[in-house]
């Protein structure tokens, strides 16, 4: 670590790290990493992990929390700004590079903020450097610590002498630990943090200069494509290399398993040779029917979690004056990345690097020096912005199938899947099937409430040691994480809610500890893992859209019930102050007039419109957010539009304002995609939604709604993650809005014009009856 | 293999390749350029966006042959960081992007459909984008740069 660290700062902050062969032959001093990481060569402990002063004056910052276009660049270079007391352009951050930045695990669950902004890691870091300066120039000139002010990263003391942090410490290292006591700067002191500042990478992007992983370039580079499997579970019989001989230029065939490649000198032949390659395949098992696959999902054995329990559900309800029953249906869906995943690798014996739109570069280093033998010590990957991957994407699979294939040719190998493989083989967000059962009182209040879930899970992200959890880890032959069928236990820690499994209405007691964000005693919540066909992974707001989607509409339709008003019907039911605060500016924003969904005097022909709310304390903890949709239901075609979203959000203290709109708003139309029109689809073999068209998504000529945002600026809590809660309450708001607007209440995603005209059709049938 | 020369932003190259390779990777691999890039391999989603005769084409299905001598435009022929084009700005002040993978589709094709006809409707834009993706959805902010951009070329 030390000389590649050293060589990095004598490049006097360029972002390409010269790096030696020797250096890390040399052996490493392991120290075990927090976030549930494994030990790594830089210790998150020792403040020269995350900072330092170049002679110059520039402060390079090293994070293990990347940015795919949420933001995360910007922000943390606001934050290392902030902290040390310098300008803006004085910060080079360099993120995710495993030869330099220490081992922050996987850059997901909205856990970056949290994990880099409050009290620990890259924040404390920056405290610690600034601390660590100010004392430094203090005993230099013998005078208080606490009567030194800085400026743009000149400390001046009281007589009035001035010294710069270059001065001080240029090039050389701290060797000081991460001070546990070093204070932060209070949000009422920002001048960096909190203001709105667009992301730094703006003008690169727009005028074609910023580099993404599919631009990287290396000396000698060869192009690589993948052969996957023509339907689920099918194996190599045999492969005709013969078949491709006559493509020019072309280089290899790679056979490992059920793992085949192709390697040719141009991307072209590249494309050519995988689709020209003849392969015989043993047919795999087959896929369940998708048009009962839902029904059949409570049938399957489980792995079941009980999260909380009072006992006394059945009994509540078998008392209570009016019992509600529904079941709520989510398919799956598709990261479904704009550009297909890519990686380049150059592998040597000796040395080897990756350079991967990979969320994870540690697990990614961890799992490729697995499968091609090598020592984790020879290692690098390196992280590059790959097309936004709104989670476990194709990038991990995409980086093994680039390592393998350069081992096998000895060259760099760049891959990029094809639209087919990336959409066929990912990681999709897991189908769920959700039953509530509520009770209500004579006094229109909710007494018990009865919730459980059907997952679907198969795999997901690989972590150090799973490779089996993506596809080209299974076709080297390695299992993904299986599914294992066991009863639940009972609830014995307190409430953690992290995939929104409980409703926000209960109380969540566990053992006499209440962690719900609600008032409803009698409860239970029952999830129920099954194993999927697809390979299942987190995608943003992983199961929290989905159960969230269950619990907001079945809360309307409780209060529809009792013809109560759905916010007035929440706010009676809430504890949370957070969540309450949230749902009252919204309302408020919204004009939100107080009256029974639906509508009084529905139309049964034309355009009818509505309004539905719909709300979320974002893992139970990290995040809160509050949603009004405005939708247009045109009875005749059944085609549903979306009018407006009023929307108010609370992250704690606002980093970056402008930032945080941009993911609030592309959240809440990546969820009115997502609601309307993303599901995907299979036959008796294969993934068929495998392009845009068989896989829907809302293009640039939507009809736009108008987007109303309300931030809440917390500054006295800690930093929340902020980039999945919009969208995590957006196809509630729009069910609960359909039905405002037409008294039919759609229980499955996508909200289609079919599914609605449908639905409507029935709810005729029935009232003829 | 032929010897075809091209004329892309200006300059003139001449590459050895088989006259059937999508002028993507021409432009990408050969010419080193990073605008333009591969989404779908099948004009679907306008990430390979340039601008050749006035119209926007997407070079993942055009064959090296069919490019011919008039210029192709790929995003950084319109502009740099230093002195972006006018909807280049626009899109800068609004802070139009997210993961910035599509922005070749989406500023090539608003551009080519306001230099065709300057006064095009918030509809006729809207149609001429139909086969354009986000997917991190900064539909907010790219169509209102295209709005501030297309008023400004008007005035």
């Amino acid at each position: 670590m030390t000389v590649s660290r050293r060589n990095f700062l004598k490049a006097s902050g360029a972002l390409v790290v010269s790096f030696s062969a020797a250096s890390l032959a040399r052996p490493f001093a392991f120290v075990q990493g927090p976030f549930d990481t494994h030990p790594s060569h830089i210790d998150p402990k020792k403040l020269d992990s995350w900072i330092a002063v170049s002679a110059d004056g520039t402060v390079t910052a090293y994070t293990g929390k990347c940015d795919f276009g949420q933001g995360m660049f910007t922000v943390q270079t606001q934050l290392v700004a902030e902290e040390l007391c310098v300008p803006l352009n004085c910060v080079k951050l360099v993120q995710c590079d495993t030869s330099v930045a220490p081992d922050q695990g996987t850059t997901s669950g909205s856990q970056s903020t949290p994990t880099n902004f409050n009290s620990d890691n890259l924040a404390q870091a920056a405290a610690t450097a600034r601390e660590a300066l100010i004392n430094m120039a203090a005993k230099q000139w013998n005078e208080p610590e606490d009567q030194l002010t800085v400026t743009d990263g000149v400390i001046t003391g009281k007589s009035g002498r001035k010294t710069t942090y270059a001065e001080l410490i240029g090039s050389k290292r701290f060797d000081l630990p991460l001070s546990a006591t070093a204070k932060r700067r209070s949000p009422a002191q920002w001048t960096v943090l909190g203001k709105p500042v667009r992301a730094l990478e703006t003008a690169a992007l727009m005028t074609g200069q910023f580099e993404f992983v599919h631009n990287v370039r290396v000396p000698g580079m060869l192009h690589g494509r993948v052969v996957r499997p023509p339907e689920v579970g099918a194996t190599v019989a045999s492969v005709d290399e013969v078949s491709i001989k006559q493509i020019p230029e072309f280089v290899k065939v790679v056979v490992r398993n059920n793992f085949v490649g192709v390697v040719a000198e141009k991307q072209w032949q590249a494309v050519q040779a995988a689709r020209q390659l003849k392969v015989k395949w043993n047919p795999g098992p087959g896929l369940p029917p998708q048009k009962t696959f839902f029904e059949s999902l409570r049938k399957q054995p489980s792995q079941d979690t009980l999260l909380v329990d009072s006992e006394n559900v059945e009994q509540q309800l078998a008392t209570a004056r009016t019992v509600v029953h529904a079941t709520y249906v989510y398919p799956y869906q598709m990261h479904g990345s704009l550009g297909t995943s890519c990686a380049v690798a150059d592998v040597k014996p000796d040395h080897t690097t990756v350079w991967s739109a990979t969320q994870s570069v540690y697990p990614t280093r961890s799992i490729v020096a697995k499968l091609l033998g090598l020592p984790l010590e020879s290692m690098r990957v390196v992280y590059v912005r790959g097309s936004g991957c709104y989670g476990l994407n194709g990038a991990d699979a995409v980086s093994i199938d680039a390592a393998l294939l350069s081992q096998a040719t000895g060259k760099p190998v760049r891959v990029q899947l094809s639209r087919q493989d990336e959409m066929a083989w990912e990681n999709f967000g897991a189908a769920c099937v959700i039953e509530q059962r509520a009770g209500i009182d004579e006094k229109q209040t909710i007494v018990a409430w009865d919730c459980e879930t059907w997952s679907t899970s198969k795999g997901g992200r690989p972590g150090y040691d799973r490779p089996g959890n993506v596809i080209s880890g299974v076709l080297l032959g390695n299992a993904p994480e299986e599914v294992k069928p066991r009863p639940a236990a009972e609830p014995r820690n307190e409430l953690r809610n992290r995939s929104n499994l409980a409703p926000s209405y209960i109380a969540g007691c566990v053992n006499g500890t209440c962690r719900g964000a609600g008032t409803v005693r009698s409860e239970r919540v029952l999830a129920h893992t099954v194993a999927s066909p697809f390979f299942t992974g987190p995608l943003r707001s992983p199961l929290r859209i989905q159960n969230t989607f269950a619990h907001e509409c079945f809360m309307d339709e409780l209060s529809a019930r009792v013809k109560a008003d759905p916010v007035a019907f929440r706010l009676q039911h809430l504890s949370d102050t957070r969540v309450i605060d949230v749902l009252k500016a919204a309302a408020r924003a919204a004009h939100w007039e107080e009256r029974p969904s639906p509508k009084s005097n529905l139309s049964h022909s034309g355009t009818v419109t509505g309004r539905g709310i719909a709300c979320v304390a974002y893992e139970g903890n990290n995040g809160y957010t509050a949603l009004i949709a405005e939708v247009s239901v045109d009875l005749d075609s059944g085609r549903i539009t979306p009018k407006s979203f009023t929307v108010a959000v609370d992250c704690g203290p606002i980093s970056n304002p402008d930032g945080l709109r941009n993911q609030t708003e592309g959240g809440i139309l990546q969820g009115m995609s997502r609601a309307l029109v993303e599901e995907v689809t299979w036959n008796d073999k294969r993934v068929t939604s495998i392009d845009w068209e068989g896989y829907n998504s809302l293009y640039l000529d939507l009809e736009l709604p108008r987007i109303d945002i309300t931030l809440i600026n917390r500054p006295d809590v800690p930093a929340t993650g902020a980039g999945e809660t919009a969208i995590t309450v957006v196809p509630a708001a729009i069910g609960n809005a359909i039905f405002d607007a037409t008294g039919i209440r759609l229980r499955e995603v996508p909200f289609t014009a079919e599914r609605f005209r449908a639905a409507l059709q029935a709810a005729d049938v029935r009232s003829n009856q | 293999m032929n010897k075809i020369s091209l004329k892309v932003n200006g300059k003139l190259h001449t590459v050895e390749l088989e006259p059937e390779t999508p002028l993507l990777f021409v432009l990408s691999d050969e010419i080193g350029l990073r605008g333009p890039k591969f989404g779908c391999g099948m004009a679907q989603c306008g990430a390979c966006t340039v601008i050749l005769r006035s119209q926007v084409v997407r070079s993942c299905v055009m064959p090296l042959s069919a490019v011919g001598q008039d210029e192709i435009t790929t995003l950084e022929g319109l502009g740099t960081p230093e002195k972006p084009h006018p909807i280049q700005q626009t899109f800068i002040d609004e802070g139009a992007a997210q993961c910035g993978f599509c922005l070749s589709g989406v500023i090539l094709t608003a551009k080519a459909v306001l230099d065709q006809k300057p006064e095009a409707s918030d509809q006729e834009i809207g149609e001429a984008l139909g086969g354009v993706l986000c997917r991190c959805f900064v539909h907010q902010r790219m169509l209102r740069a295209i709005r501030k951009y297309a008023d400004a070329r008007k005035a």
